[in-house]
């Protein structure tokens, strides 16, 4: 029993002659042991599979890394928070631990921000749809609103003179930076005026005192120049401020939209060796920021509100293989326990997914599937892995960013997220759904209780 | 209980590398497959294959009749092996 040999599926593969890929291939070969130090297999054991796993670290890492870029570039910088990027109380307070501040985008984010003990003055709240009595909340406590339409700086008027309190303001604007597709749909545009409108409505109404101007040009962008435009457009605008009203801005908020280093659909070479660095977004910014006819100690603040950049590296998800299968043409198929249900930006990121055991040195082209019982439920059309069997696991990487807020309680419900410390302990940071929490909210009429089949 | 054989024009080395003389199609056994692919070609018939392979290797009937199948079916549809 001793002597035996370990054990491999039986494979044949047929061997294709054609064009080469003159970039050549990935090595597929490499296996994902542990994930942040602790080993995959405790973590399912302990945890269960399918398995969000966060770590404390690198998001401290990504955080403290992306402060140092720009702050050795620009004098004054603060990173706010992007809320709907990944809203995990343990994730957000990690952020609010290194010095982060809160950007929300509805009135839910901002009730979240504020349970989490962020203060109103520290929370910029965007976003198209911010409701009457969020608004009133938020000016009464002093949080920056940045306006996205007319309707509602009328609504911030009527408030603010109704609770006979300043509103704290700045505008969102949009513009054309050359990117395709135009971002106009939030805030007021920046080349047919409409933006000098808004900023001069705003200067004649005593109850709004303008801070800042904010624009977020679109996000996973790929180009520097975007933003050299987009600072150019916001430092013009600043200048208009202060030759026309004698108006210096506490702030400027060049927004998020930083990518991440996942590699998109339909992109052929892999994110890292195409997209521009931290770096070089920082240098456009802050070479443009550094040009506004402002005395140089009452340069603003320059406003981040990076989120995919900072924390989709800093997430994994475990998935186990379900089943193995053939589709009709003889490629092989795997199911695996974690589907577009979980992974919402699969529909536009090619995530890596790496085996979490050693297999073989023969590879196989397999098509991945999640659990749904739906067509759309595709993890991967053709992937290179080692040969695999039922109860092997994966590790799917980049999944830090919108996954845990677009997830979907859709056939599965949402399993344990659990974050890895900077010391090795595991802390549980959202518990898996169950039947009861799913039916909290459920109403089920008295006439509907009773059937007989 | 089935019987295979290797038809001649299928040429294999003690590496996997299997050439079909006939079409110029190539292909890659793993180590396993190597070796059920090598009792196919001595005339064992699939009783004689499971017992071999359960012998030697730390797998369970179950788990390998289904990899076996699979195996088979794959072998059967490149034209490497041939039902006799």
């Amino acid at each position: 029993m001793e002597n035996k040999k370990r054990y491999e599926r039986p494979v044949v593969l047929k061997q294709f002659s054609g064009f080469m890929n003159k970039f050549g291939s990935r090595p597929t070969t490499a296996t994902r042991t542990e994930v942040d130090g602790i080993p995959v297999n405790e973590l399912v054991e302990k945890y269960g599979s399918p398995l969000f796993v966060i770590s404390e670290r690198k998001i401290r890492e990504n955080q403290r890394r992306a402060n140092r870029i720009f702050k050795t570039r620009y004098p004054k910088v603060q990173f706010a928070w992007s809320y709907k990027t990944n809203y995990l109380n343990a994730v957000c307070s990690i952020f609010h631990q290194e010095g982060s501040w809160a950007e929300v985008v509805s009135g839910f984010e901002y009730d979240k921000a504020r349970s989490l003990g962020v203060k109103g003055e520290h929370i910029i709240f965007n976003g198209p749809d911010k409701d009457k009595p969020a608004l009133r909340r938020a000016i009464s406590e002093g949080s920056k609103i940045h306006i996205d339409h007319f309707d509602e700086l009328y609504d911030i008027i009527e408030i603010a003179a109704e609770l006979d309190k300043k509103a704290i303001v700045a505008i969102r604007v949009n513009m054309d930076t050359g990117i395709y597709p135009k971002w106009d749909r939030f805030g007021f545009n920046y080349e047919n005026g409409e933006a000098k409108q808004a900023l001069r409505r705003i200067m004649t109404s005593p109850g709004l005192k303008l801070t800042g101007l904010h624009t977020h040009i679109g996000t996973y962008m790929m180009s520097v120049d975007a933003y050299k435009l987009a600072a150019d457009k916001m430092v013009e605008l600043a200048g208009w401020l202060k030759k026309e009203y004698d108006h210096i801005l506490d702030y400027i908020d060049l927004g998020g939209g930083f990518p991440s280093n996942n590699t998109l659909n339909g992109q052929y070479l892999p994110a890292e060796q195409i997209l521009p660095t931290l770096e070089q977004f920082a240098d456009a910014i802050t070479t443009s920021l550094l040009e506004l006819p402002y005395p140089k100690d009452e340069l603003p603040v320059l406003f981040l509100e990076t989120g995919r950049a900072l924390i989709d590296d800093a997430a994994h998800l475990i998935s186990t293989v379900l089943a193995m299968k053939r589709l009709s043409d003889g490629r092989r198929a795997m199911i695996i326990d974690a589907g577009v249900n979980l992974l919402f930006t699969k529909f536009w990121y090619k995530h890596q997914i790496t085996p979490a055991q050693d297999g073989g040195m023969m590879t196989e082209e397999t098509a991945i599937y999640g659990p749904l019982c739906m067509n759309i439920d595709v993890m991967a059309e053709s992937i290179t892995l080692p040969v695999m069997k039922k109860g092997d696991k994966v590790v799917i990487d980049y999944v830090g960013a919108y996954d845990m807020t677009q997830w979907m309680q859709f056939i599965q419900m949402r399993p344990n997220v659990v974050m890895i410390m900077e010391d090795k302990s595991i802390e549980l940071v959202r518990e898996a759904e169950s039947l009861e929490y799913l039916a909290t909210n459920e109403k089920l009429p008295e006439k509907l209780r009773n059937f007989k089949i | 209980m089935r019987q295979f054989e290797v038809p001649a024009y299928a040429a294999v080395s003690d590496t996997g590398f299997i050439f079909l003389g006939n079409s110029g199609e190539t292909f890659n056994l793993n180590e396993i497959g190597k070796e059920i692919f090598d009792l196919i070609r001595l005339k064992r018939n699939t009783e004689e294959v499971f017992k071999e392979i359960l012998e030697n290797y730390e797998v369970d009937r179950q788990t390998f009749e289904r990899d076996f199948e699979d195996f088979i079916n794959r072998l059967l549809s490149y034209g490497l092996i041939k039902e006799i």
